[in-house]
């Protein structure tokens, strides 16, 4: 089956991204992720939902001309799925996942262990099941141990770490096998901060949904909600008006470029640098104090809602965004020179934690990662929504795929996003920020696609008239990179983990969920 | 080398004045490192705890150690281990899965054992609530000494509790710990 007749009997779902939504049967499934595969395509996300009593598997595969969400109804009291692990190896804990919370599992598994489950609720409670009460507790459940990959051979011994974190960070479990100093394997535990959020927007009003989809990753809230408007929105047959788009995109950049300077001073402080922290940390909170001036939130939570924004950008305030552009470009450019110039700084971010293009295509690596590994994509260049068009966003890519690589989309990616603000504060057009629903809602089905700082934010939404939400999907790029990062490691000392680690910068709530 | 240098001279010192209503802040904050010394015998030492947030909370917190606020400058520091930790701060809402650890991280920490539960998750679950998977406010899993809600609480809120929290806790120092019930 080619992507095209995938793509012919599909429903294009409305909304501003080529979104294509279509039913399979079992014996395409497999077809139409093998199409997407010798098409260029990568699987953006995979999961499950019950509707009337039946249970669904569906992927999204982002393609050359857009995202395709292939459903599968799985056969009346049954709940197996042929694996797309062996096609996309980045399905395996998305697959696992889905057989925590929904019960669907992929025939002939190569790896039934649990990932989301960690023991907290019976095996046999899946949340996601409409039966399933979303308040249910199990007291007296113990956490269970999980059986990792052994390494064994002589001196190898493992190191286990986590799931609290000696820095400020975020939990998870982290097993390396080492021999001296040397990582021969990692192997990564995750789903620690698992918060039921899957289920929760389900007893969440559709139209407050956008809170909730904002807190999935704190750090990327203007993309989760922004992502969860879209779909929302397309759903219902909202259309955010101009100047409400152009101010999203206000928001985005200004989120990545927060994220961007507070990584690019924690990578200098884990290559022993601190004062490359000290002045990235300064200028980022400069940075976030002013989103809380201009739009009342440091983070910019909740400030872009159903319809459109929940703040404006008074003609004052568009002078202070410019203003603060240029002082950062100057000081970004600064200590760009300082990093590049450091030869200590530099021997730990070159050729540290490489991963090769070749290998981060077939693995799927994603967003920033993958395009400091030569996967050049960017859905604000691949499909330019208002006002990506207009603006004209240029992609930055590198091959090196080392922390160097990363550390320098970065830096470009900070100086792009900097000139996208200048544009949008200049030309921000005039008029309403909420728009008006249609009196009908257009489908019961929406998708949000929105390339936040770390890449892709997928979000699939299922509504039961306007106020309901029947399923809600949110998958964060940290599902692919989790497992790329496993094998970035390979054959690196283990005091270079931390520095490695950070210049992924994964989100584990994200992931979790 | 000169190009570090020049930025070191250019920027100056950004530190602002801690947050503490005395008039001389400064006095005050002289005042809060010898109240530290003098009764934890050092500096006063934190280990974060995140139990299950969104990670907005640990922006914030990370933020406390940016040159603005200066956490360190008041003899406050971030620990790697909470063996060393005189202070909790816990993020939360408390998932299940890691409720065990985090009960963990608080009996492995010496007294005084003071606990800070940072942003509305850690205070009352948030919008996450209470489900199979969340426990919800940090105050059920191990005995909390204050709250900072917020979504996020801005870094001033934080480094505000902080402080209240080590001198209301020097009075308790010498109390025994509460009894814990942990849930799951």
């Amino acid at each position: 089956m080619l992507v095209s007749d995938l793509n012919a009997t599909a429903d294009r779902l409305p909304g501003p991204m080529p979104v294509w939504r279509r039913q399979v049967g079992s014996g395409d499934w497999l077809a139409a992720a093998r199409s997407a595969a010798d098409n260029n395509g990568r699987l953006v996300s995979l999961w499950g939902s019950e509707r009337g009593g039946r249970l669904f598997v569906s992927a999204a595969y982002g393609l050359p001309e857009g995202l395709t969400w292939v459903e599968l109804p799985l056969p009346e009291g049954a709940a197996t799925y042929p694996d797309l692990s062996e096609i996309f190896p980045c399905a395996n804990r998305m697959q696992r996942a889905a057989a925590d919370l929904l019960g669907v599992v992929p025939e002939e598994s190569t790896d039934p262990r649990p990932w989301l489950n960690h023991g907290a609720w019976p095996r046999d409670f899946f949340p996601l099941r409409k039966r399933a009460g979303g308040d249910a507790e199990f007291p007296g459940q113990e956490l269970a141990d999980y059986p990792f990959v052994r390494v064994e051979g002589d001196g190898v011994h493992e190191i286990p770490v986590g799931p609290v974190h000696a820095g400020i960070i975020e939990p998870g479990h982290f097993r390396f096998s080492v021999v001296g100093e040397k990582v021969l394997r990692l192997e990564e535990r995750l789903g620690y901060k698992h918060k039921g959020i899957d289920k929760r927007f389900e007893t969440l009003p559709a139209g407050e949904g956008y809170r909730l989809a904002g807190r999935v990753s704190g750090d990327s809230t203007v993309a989760y909600a922004w992502a969860y408007c879209m779909a929302y929105e397309g759903a219902l047959g909202l259309r955010a008006p101009a100047r409400a788009a152009w101010l999203r995109a206000l928001f985005l950049e200004r989120e990545r470029v927060a994220n961007h300077l507070g990584d690019l001073g924690a990578l200098g402080n884990d290559a022993a640098l601190a004062i490359g922290l000290a002045h990235f940390m300064r200028l980022k909170e400069d940075w976030v104090r002013l989103n809380k001036k201009l739009f009342g939130h440091r983070f910019l939570m909740d400030r872009i809602v159903p319809g459109g924004v929940a703040a404006d950008l008074s003609a004052e305030g568009a002078g202070d965004i410019l203003r603060q552009c240029d002082t950062v470009e100057a000081e970004v450019r600064a200590l760009e020179a300082i990093y590049e110039d450091h030869p200590g700084l530099q021997d730990r971010f070159l050729t540290t934690g490489r991963v090769t293009p070749e290998l981060a295509t077939r693995l799927g690596l994603t967003g920033l990662a993958g395009r400091a590994s030569g996967v050049a994509r960017d859905l604000r260049t691949d499909f330019p929504v208002m006002p990506y068009g207009e603006l004209g966003a240029t992609m930055a890519t590198e091959r090196g795929g080392d922390v160097a690589a990363r550390v320098a989309v970065r830096f470009k990616e900070v100086l792009e996003s900097l000139r996208l603000l200048r544009e949008i504060a200049k030309g921000l057009p005039a008029g309403p920020l909420l728009g008006t629903p249609a009196a009908d809602p257009l489908s019961e089905y929406g998708a949000g696609w929105v390339e936040g700082w770390r890449g892709e934010i997928f979000v699939a939404l299922e509504l039961e008239g306007r106020e309901r939400v029947r399923r809600c999907h949110c998958h964060d790029p940290s599902w692919q990179n989790w497992p790329v990062l496993e094998h970035a490691v390979i054959g690196n000392i283990v005091p270079d983990f931390p520095l490695i680690n950070k210049s992924f910068n994964l989100s584990y709530s994200g992931h979790d969920r | 080398m000169w190009k570090l240098v020049k930025q070191i001279v250019r920027t100056g010192v950004v530190t602002e004045p801690a947050p503490v209503p005395p008039d001389d802040c400064r006095q005050e904050a002289e005042r809060i490192q010898r109240e530290i010394l003098q009764t934890l015998g050092k500096a006063l030492t934190i280990r974060e705890v995140d139990a299950g947030s969104c990670n907005g909370c640990e922006l914030e917190i990370h933020a406390v150690n940016n040159p603005y606020y200066n956490l360190e400058g008041l003899g406050i520091k971030f620990v790697a281990s909470p063996r060393h930790a005189d202070m909790l701060l816990v993020t939360g809402p408390v998932s299940r899965n890691m409720a065990v650890a985090l009960k963990r991280t608080y009996d492995a920490t010496p007294a005084p054992k003071l606990v800070v539960a940072v942003g509305d998750c850690g205070c009352d679950g948030g919008i996450f609530g209470e489900s199979y998977a969340c426990v919800g406010s940090v105050s059920r899993v191990i005995p909390v000494d204050r709250v900072v809600p917020g979504c996020p609480p801005e870094p001033i809120e934080i480094l505000r509790a902080i402080l209240a929290t080590v001198r209301a806790g020097y009075r308790q120092k010498d109390e025994p710990a509460p009894e814990v019930s942990v849930s799951p």
